[in-house]
């Protein structure tokens, strides 16, 4: 489903030219799915991806799940032939990988509006979403966050931007400038902010450390390379019990006393500032919506 | 549409299908098609195959496929992408949903 | 002797006395060593030839062998192979099941030395072949329990059983391990052969590894046993049993065995000292991980696990969660070292396991999870025809297990490739819809009606149910719907349900 707000706590990769995966993808209860035309199809491969995920697209149902496309890099001349085709094929979300400024994001935007108008589609309906993986695009995040209406958010990708910067993925140091930079240049827009894939699939524990570390810091949610993620990151953000309860107090406090006219919000006999009933309003939504489980009509 | 040369998309994984797409002056469309589900499936994915062909205007060609239980949408994306590889041309007419 | 002291008639009451007469003298006394009595070798005779000819076989009669050795086997293969060599016709081949690795019966088939098969499965191109018209008289499939109370019970008379076993001494006393050495093939549990070797007229024991009497403990004891033939080769180690099964990375099967896990504990089937049995099959055996974790979490253990059994058992086993283990079949290396190392760790026959007959073990489960090729939309199961048709696969104890356990638990994707799994059909009922509970898919879980009460209890934990049908529909949405698969009218196989009464037939696949 196209939403420009919505759950983004896991966003699976699904190799473009995988007819299987293409065809499973929607199955393991990520909230985004994101089939790639970029680094994981290889360069006599893009025409092939290309076809497979337009028809995909076309043919397929997938319920509810938000549907994400990684074009390749306009200047590497591949990038418009992937728009012309998914763009016509509905994707929800264009994902740019390679955003060194706002620009890139004004320039694809005009490339997918021309596209829209030729089809038929109302000019707007196609979203996107800005992959930051270099050290220049890190200082522009916020003006790429800026860019354009249609962003739903914007990403880090690491692998590039470690290289970028002389170092190598660790504990998560070498990022952490990257992550504050995206995180508020997203904030500022007010649109999501998504961390990186973790590749060592194998290791569970890093994952979750990971993962922990980038909801403390705020993110929204974070890209995933194999459906074995994507318990393990819900949990992470799933709130506790413990949480839970404070929030609905709050909110019955709140409640209690717009009820009754009254501007100041008390629980137990201690103020509770805005931003208290806030985050206690975003922790029951987020609980809610990760909370149902349905069968998903397709 | 113009067939020049020889051409292949697809691979021989589970879920997918190997098309091969080789230009013929007539005799129009010679299929020859190997299925793990042949008996089942056989009739439609032929159908599906002659159909994709029939809308890029092809009429004659010799088409191999070998067949691991792909899907229609599958098989569809792999004999275009064939086509347009032996046609050496990427005018495909992109459709809006 | 002294004198005798009574008068063997004056005694009150003999003749109703069970008594063999007066006493006369002793037998002579074999007064060797109990070393040298190991080389005169009691029942061990010299080649399997001269077994055969001593079991008095005929020709029409049955022969019985075991599957412990799965596709490994050499035993079955080298026998009839003899048999033909000697001439015999005509024979009913009675196995407890057929694996790949009996393709070269198709050829004593042609020739009239196998005229008949009774087994509970069959692989390969010997159950192409059969699927092709090879034989005139149906195969026979039975459940292994249904097969177990079958032998015992003498309505399935065997002449003679040749039975491998992985040690043996020379009195007749077999087992699917040793505990004299590591160094013979080892296959655990003999559980499914020992009906034969107790009810079976002659019973031979073929073995690569001939230990000192008393081969303790013992899988068949020599009471049973008529004969024991030395051979080099029984079977390949590596098909019998290779050391692990290793859980599944299959992220689909994952998420089905997960939501299987969260189904047996939301209809209240895991609780301190619940009982419990896993297929063989990805899905179905990453079950017990959920599980593992969700008796850590609760702090609660199984009073026993069934079955077939695997390392991930014995493994649960060994840290204490599951306390009893009772073995019919042991599917892996791990497993048989298992029972050769844990005292809680018993073999069982088949008949325990699974008769109908009696209150065998299958009916003391709480729940089991169980793999199929097909479920139909009246929750019946196939495991024993593939889609097109053709036999590949066994029934094992899917029947008995399912009617036996209060809770039955079908894990199975929703598609194989473009193969729908829910289907409104089935090719071949095996497992009947009404003791089929749950049905568990990668897209949806399914409760059969006449079970509301566990449907009410799981849409109580959060777990979407939906409706058969709608699974059966959402298959053939995503593969489209296959054209019906075409039979001739030749019965090719007749199955038998657990109780041994006919539920289904398998036809030639028609291939015109």
């Amino acid at each position: 489903m196209r939403e420009k707000k919505r759950l983004r706590r896991s966003m699976m990769f699904v190799p473009g030219n995988n007819p299987g995966m293409i065809r499973d993808c929607h199955i393991y209860g990520s909230d985004s799915v994101m089939f790639d035309l970029e680094d994981s199809v290889s360069i006599m491969e893009k025409d092939a991806a290309r076809f497979l995920v337009y028809q995909a697209l076309h043919d397929l149902k997938y319920g509810k799940k938000e549907l994400v496309v990684r074009i390749n890099d306009l200047n590497s001349g591949l990038g418009i032939k992937d728009l012309e085709a998914i763009v016509r094929a509905g994707v929800h979300v264009v994902r740019l990988p390679k955003t060194d400024s706002a620009q890139d994001v004004i320039d694809c935007e005009k490339e997918i509006a021309r596209i829209e108008s030729e089809a038929g589609i109302p000019v707007g309906t196609t979203l996107m979403m800005a992959a930051i993986e270099s050290a220049n695009g890190v200082l522009n995040a916020r003006e790429i966050a800026h860019a354009s209406d249609r962003l739903i958010g914007i990403a880090l990708g690491a692998e590039d931007y470690v290289t970028d910067l002389k170092t190598t993925r660790s504990d998560g140091i070498e990022l952490l400038f990257a992550r504050c930079m995206i995180l508020n240049a997203a904030r500022s827009a007010g649109i999501d902010a998504l961390d990186t894939v973790y590749s060592d699939v194998n290791n569970e524990e890093g994952f979750i450390a990971e993962a922990t570390l980038i909801k403390k810091l705020g993110f929204d949610g974070k890209s995933v390379i194999n459906p074995r993620q994507i318990e393990p990151l819900h949990k992470v953000f799933m709130p506790s019990e413990k949480d839970l309860n404070k929030a609905k107090a709050v909110m019955g406090a709140y409640e209690e006393a717009m009820a009754k006219g009254s501007g100041v919000v008390a629980l137990n006999g201690k103020m509770i500032d805005k931003p208290v009933v806030i985050r206690a309003q975003r922790l029951l939504e987020l609980n809610e919506l990760a909370g149902v489980r349905e069968v998903e009509e397709i | 549409m113009k067939l020049i040369h020889k051409a292949m998309a697809g691979t021989m994984e589970s879920s997918d299908i190997m098309v091969t797409i080789e230009p013929k002056e007539e005799g129009g469309i010679e299929l020859e098609l190997t299925s793990s589900v042949m008996q089942q499936f056989g009739r439609q994915i032929e159908a599906v195959i002659r159909e994709t062909l029939k809308g890029l205007g092809v009429e004659n060609a010799r088409v191999t496929a070998a067949d691991k239980g792909a899907l229609d949408c599958t098989i569809k994306a792999r004999v275009n992408c064939a086509a347009f590889r032996a046609a050496d041309s990427d005018a495909y007419v992109w459709e809006a949903k | 002797m002294a004198e005798k002291s009574f008068d063997f008639a004056k005694i009150p009451h003999i003749g109703e006395i069970a008594c063999n007469g007066e006493f006369k003298a002793a037998k002579a006394r074999n007064t060797a060593t109990f070393e040298e009595k190991f080389d005169q070798k009691n029942k061990v005779v010299e080649s399997l030839e001269k077994a055969i000819r001593l079991s008095g076989l005929k020709d029409g009669d049955t022969i019985s062998f075991h599957h412990h050795f799965r596709n490994g086997d050499h035993i079955i293969n080298q026998v009839v192979a003899k048999l033909a060599e000697m001439g015999f016709k005509n024979l009913t081949l009675a196995s407890s099941s057929l694996a790949a690795v009996h393709a070269p019966l198709i050829e004593y088939i042609e020739q009239g030395v196998i005229t008949h098969i009774e087994t509970s499965g069959m692989r390969g191109e010997l159950a192409e072949q059969i699927s092709r018209g090879l034989m005139d008289f149906p195969v026979v499939f039975r459940s292994h329990g249904g097969r177990g109370e079958a032998v015992a019970s003498g309505e399935l008379h065997i002449n003679v059983a040749f039975l491998g076993a992985p040690s043996c001494d020379p009195f007749g006393n077999a087992n699917g391990y040793s505990r004299d050495d590591d160094e013979s093939i080892m296959c655990g549990s003999l559980g499914y052969a020992r009906p034969d070797a107790h009810m079976a007229d002659t019973t031979i024991i073929i073995t690569n590894n001939l230990v000192k009497f008393p081969n303790t403990p013992c899988a068949i004891p020599e009471s049973d046993v008529d004969y024991v033939v030395v051979m080099d080769d029984i079977g390949d180690p590596k098909g019998i049993m290779s050391g692990a099964t290793r859980y599944t990375k299959n992220p689909k099967e994952l998420i089905i065995a997960k939501t299987a896990a969260e189904v047996v504990k939301a209809a209240g089937y895991v609780y301190d000292g619940f009982s419990m049995q896993m297929g063989s099959g990805g899905a179905s055996l990453a079950t017990a991980r959920y599980l593992r974790q969700m008796m850590i979490d609760e702090g609660i253990k199984c009073r026993f696990a069934l079955g077939g059994i695997t390392g991930q058992i014995t493994a649960m086993h060994e840290e204490g969660l599951i306390e009893k283990i009772l073995d019919v079949q042991s599917f892996d290396l791990d497993a048989a070292k298992s029972l050769k190392k844990n005292h809680f760790h018993q073999q069982i026959d088949a008949p325990t396991y699974a008769s109908y007959r009696r209150e065998s073990a299958v009916n003391q489960l709480d729940f089991v999870i169980l793999s199929a090729l097909e479920v139909d939309t009246d929750f019946n199961v196939n495991v024993l025809t593939g889609s097109d048709g053709v036999i590949r696969g066994a029934i094992g104890g899917h029947p008995d297990t399912a009617e036996g356990a209060a809770l039955s638990v079908i894990v199975c994707p929703l598609t194989r490739g473009r193969i729908p799994c829910v289907v409104p059909k089935v090719n071949t009922i095996v497992t009947p819809g009404s003791v089929v509970d749950v049905v568990i898919t990668d897209q949806g879980v399914a409760v059969n009606p006449n079970r509301p009460e566990v449907a009410e209890k799981l849409v109580a934990a959060g777990i979407p149910v939906v409706s058969i049908e709608s699974l059966a529909e959402r298959a053939e949405h995503i593969v489209g719907k296959p054209d019906p698969i075409k039979f001739k009218d030749k019965i090719v196989a007749v199955v038998m349900y657990r109780d041994n009464t006919v539920i289904d037939v398998v036809r030639q696949i028609d291939e015109d």
